[in-house]
């Protein structure tokens, strides 16, 4: 597999100079088996694909982790929506008492988008993520609620023996550390647990954490004692905040390592960037 | 690996934020957790027990009603909501590990996540000599 990180900001998209390096779309990632593709996250990153020359097919898959605004703001904007030839799959968490598609169409018609929901030109199908392991193609994608506010989902995606688990916004614990000792009581311990590549929520630091308790993220020291707990093999730091210019994210970062040296590799997600898994 | 449901993890973190105790079972009635101050009444360490399945806990602090007659697990609250899904409450006495007995009240109420899928029951419980 590989993994295509088209947004990798937090919060808001940012097209500040501060946010060149790590770049300032907000969550997408395509993962990528051969000809197969799914894209997870649909901020302003997913502006970035290639639908004319990576997407030949009529089917498109795009999975939701949630419906908070940088995480669904590209949807409207995507190319493939607006193609009548185009059967556009959209994932999303359900568990709410309005449907997916009732909570998506909030977002996609007038006054916040011009069009609503049902003219999108697309072949449009609106699911609601099943509480087992399920196929697209020849991935087969576990999706569980993990904590953050309102209903969130981690995925875990799987393709031959690899798999990768994406949780773009993850609070482990709210307002505790350490995590609990007992593996089951760690949110996502299963969709996380040995995973090949870890993709995870690092918004703040330390301090900030503190500060802003309950409101869906975590810093980048509980990122690594999570990522060490689940004995993730690699973990991408991700969700990058856009109050942080990238000199000090990439600065915490260094600084991290040179204090703790994990005995895993970590990296900064960078937009642009391909990791092989 | 499977792990507990999501609606479980953040009752015990909400537990572990009260100054009441809080028991956590699961949809067969182990009991998962329990936080510090159900320690004090209970006499016993979660870090100690761990869990427990509902023969043993129901029955390890004697339930019984104000004429020393014991209460079975079928009639405590959580086992009921366990049984029921719906909400349950009762008030009877318990017997700590220290012999010392304490008449204690207990709401229990069912977990049913946004997957709908039933996870369990927590109970609020306190101790009613502390109630003015």
């Amino acid at each position: 597999m590989r993994i295509k990180l088209h947004g990798t900001r937090g919060s808001y998209p940012t097209s500040s100079t501060d946010h060149q390096r790590l770049g300032g779309n907000t969550s997408c990632i395509e993962i990528i088996d051969g000809e197969e593709r799914l894209i997870l996250d649909a901020g302003t990153g997913i502006l970035g694909i290639n639908f004319d020359e990576d997407y030949p097919n009529a089917r498109i898959d795009i999975l939701l982790t949630h419906l908070h605004m940088d995480h669904i703001q590209g949807l409207g904007f995507c190319k493939p929506i607006f193609d009548p030839e185009k059967q556009v799959h959209i994932w999303g968490p359900g568990g709410s008492p309005q449907s997916l598609q009732a909570r998506l169409n909030r977002f996609l018609s007038p006054p916040l988008f011009p069009i609503p929901l049902r003219d999108i030109p697309s072949a449009l199908s609106v699911h609601e993520l099943p509480n087992t392991p399920f196929k697209v193609g020849k991935f087969t994608i576990t999706a569980g609620f993990i904590s953050h506010p309102g209903p969130t989902v981690g995925f875990r995606i799987t393709s031959g023996t690899k798999s990768i688990t994406y949780m773009p916004d993850h609070e482990p614990m709210v307002g505790r550390q350490p995590l609990y000792p007992e593996d089951s009581w760690v949110s996502g311990f299963g969709l996380a647990f040995k995973t090949d590549l870890l993709i995870h929520d690092s918004q703040y630091t330390q301090e900030e954490y503190w500060e802003k308790i309950g409101w869906g993220h975590c810093s980048l020291d509980i990122a690594v004692e999570y990522s060490a707990r689940v004995q993730a093999k690699k973990l991408i730091l991700f969700h990058h905040d856009p109050t942080h210019p990238d000199t000090k994210t990439t600065q915490l970062y260094l600084d991290y390592l040179k204090q703790n040296k994990p005995d895993f590799p970590i990296e900064l997600a960078v937009q642009g960037q391909e990791i092989a898994v | 690996m499977p792990g507990h449901s999501i609606e479980l993890i953040l009752s015990r973190q909400l537990a572990d934020c009260l100054n009441v105790p809080v028991f956590i079972v699961n949809p067969i009635g182990t009991l998962l957790f329990y936080n510090a101050p159900a320690e004090e009444i209970l006499g016993q360490r979660y870090e100690d027990t761990g869990e427990m399945p509902v023969g043993e806990w129901g029955s390890n602090w004697y339930p019984h009603d104000g004429e020393g007659n014991s209460i079975p697990p079928d009639e405590l609250p959580l086992v009921m909501t366990i049984n029921s899904k719906v909400p349950a409450h009762k008030t009877f006495w318990i017997k700590s590990l220290d012999g010392k007995s304490t008449q204690i009240s207990v709401t229990s109420i069912p977990i049913i996540g946004r997957s709908g899928d039933f996870s369990g029951a927590i109970a609020i419980f306190w101790n009613n000599e502390f109630i003015p």
